[in-house]
């Protein structure tokens, strides 16, 4: 078992808020830089980043997570963390279903996709930081239909958030953790497993926040295991 | 004012707990961001949103506001209503947009609670 500090929720040029210098070698080399061994790639409603993250990664030697962060109809954001591009891609079909507006890049600013190498190949034209039409729950069960870990993101902080928009934690949602951008305040606890991660925009945020656990490898499914607390794998303090 | 007189004037379609229409408003509250209802909001207050999701309903009990107006001909999910149903919490809808449907509460007395 071996000690991995992740963070777990970082953007790239593709989502319109962040910098455009969120690339994927520049992503990949701070994050080795401030001591990260894994990192989530979560940006809005679309994963057209993944792809040239985790080619970067492999090159790079960092694993990186294949992730979306996707916005409720209620203006909830979710994050996805799955075991494989192509699940991911599942859900990327079925957000893009659902999301039917336009970006308009002077308002809310371009919305890249890149190779490997951060040369654009292209822009995503959809409204990414607009809302799906997806219920949360809707949301919660595509994700583990592709066997994929749900978390509430950033519950920490007001706009966008779970406990934000909807003032309270819903009984029964079926999380697999909750997120937070700051770690716990001491006694603060809820009733689900939490992790803590930076949601970096910018280079100099990344791993500003992160989660360390005790997993055999840096897999999704390891990760799920840590949250549950089987078989020794667990999240431990930074 | 009462809410039964409100259903009247602005043509609302109640949805839920029709038979606790008979509540005095003491004001009103518009926002979409549930915590902050849960913060500002007053009793007796009547609630403004586009929000549809139950945990409304939950915060409306919580504050004991005197009711929920969905504005733009919102429906509210089916375990809205449920809950609603059981914890007794009015649940209209308005076909006007939510500038529109203050501007009339604002006209019929129905005012802010100022902070």
């Amino acid at each position: 078992m071996k000690k991995i500090r992740a963070d777990l929720h970082l953007h790239t040029c593709l989502s319109p808020c962040a910098d455009n210098q969120m690339q994927p070698t520049a992503i990949v080399k701070q994050a080795k830089n401030v001591g990260l061994d894994m990192i989530g790639i979560c940006d809005h409603n679309s994963a057209e980043n993944v792809s040239a993250m985790m080619k970067a990664g492999k090159r790079e030697g960092l694993a990186v997570i294949p992730g979306i962060e996707i916005t409720s109809r209620e203006e909830v954001h979710i994050l996805g963390l799955f075991n494989t591009e192509q699940d991911l891609i599942h859900i990327q079909d079925i957000i893009y279903q659902n999301l039917t507006s336009q970006n308009d890049e002077q308002a809310f600013g371009p919305q890249l996709v890149v190779d490997e190498y951060g040369n654009v190949v292209g822009k995503n034209s959809r409204l990414l930081i607009g809302a799906t039409n997806l219920t949360i729950d809707q949301i919660i069960e595509m994700i583990h239909q592709w066997a994929g870990l749900a978390i509430a993101a950033h519950i920490d902080r007001q706009r966008f958030s779970l406990i934000g928009q909807l003032g309270f934690i819903p009984k029964g949602l079926k999380l697999d953790a909750l997120e937070v951008s700051n770690p716990l305040p001491a006694g603060k606890e809820y009733d689900y497993p939490v992790v803590t991660s930076s949601d970096a925009h910018f280079l100099e945020d990344i791993g500003k926040s992160y989660t360390c656990f005790m997993i055999e490898d840096t897999s999704v499914k390891e990760i799920g295991k840590a949250l549950r607390c089987e078989l020794g794998r667990m999240v431990v303090s930074n | 004012m009462k809410l039964t007189e409100l259903v009247q004037k602005l043509n609302l379609s109640v949805r839920s707990a029709k038979a606790h229409l008979d509540r005095e408003v003491t004001g009103g509250y518009a926002s979409d961001l549930l915590s902050d209802v849960l913060a500002n909001s007053k009793e007796g207050n009547l609630w403004i949103t586009l929000q549809i999701h139950q945990n409304i309903v939950g915060v409306a009990s919580m504050k004991d506001l005197a009711g929920i107006i969905l504005v733009n001909s919102r429906e509210p999910e089916s375990e809205t209503l449920e809950k609603a149903e059981k914890q007794k919490v009015p649940i209209m809808v308005s076909e006007m947009p939510t500038f529109e449907l203050i501007g009339m509460l604002y006209s019929l007395g129905v005012v802010g609670t100022k902070q």
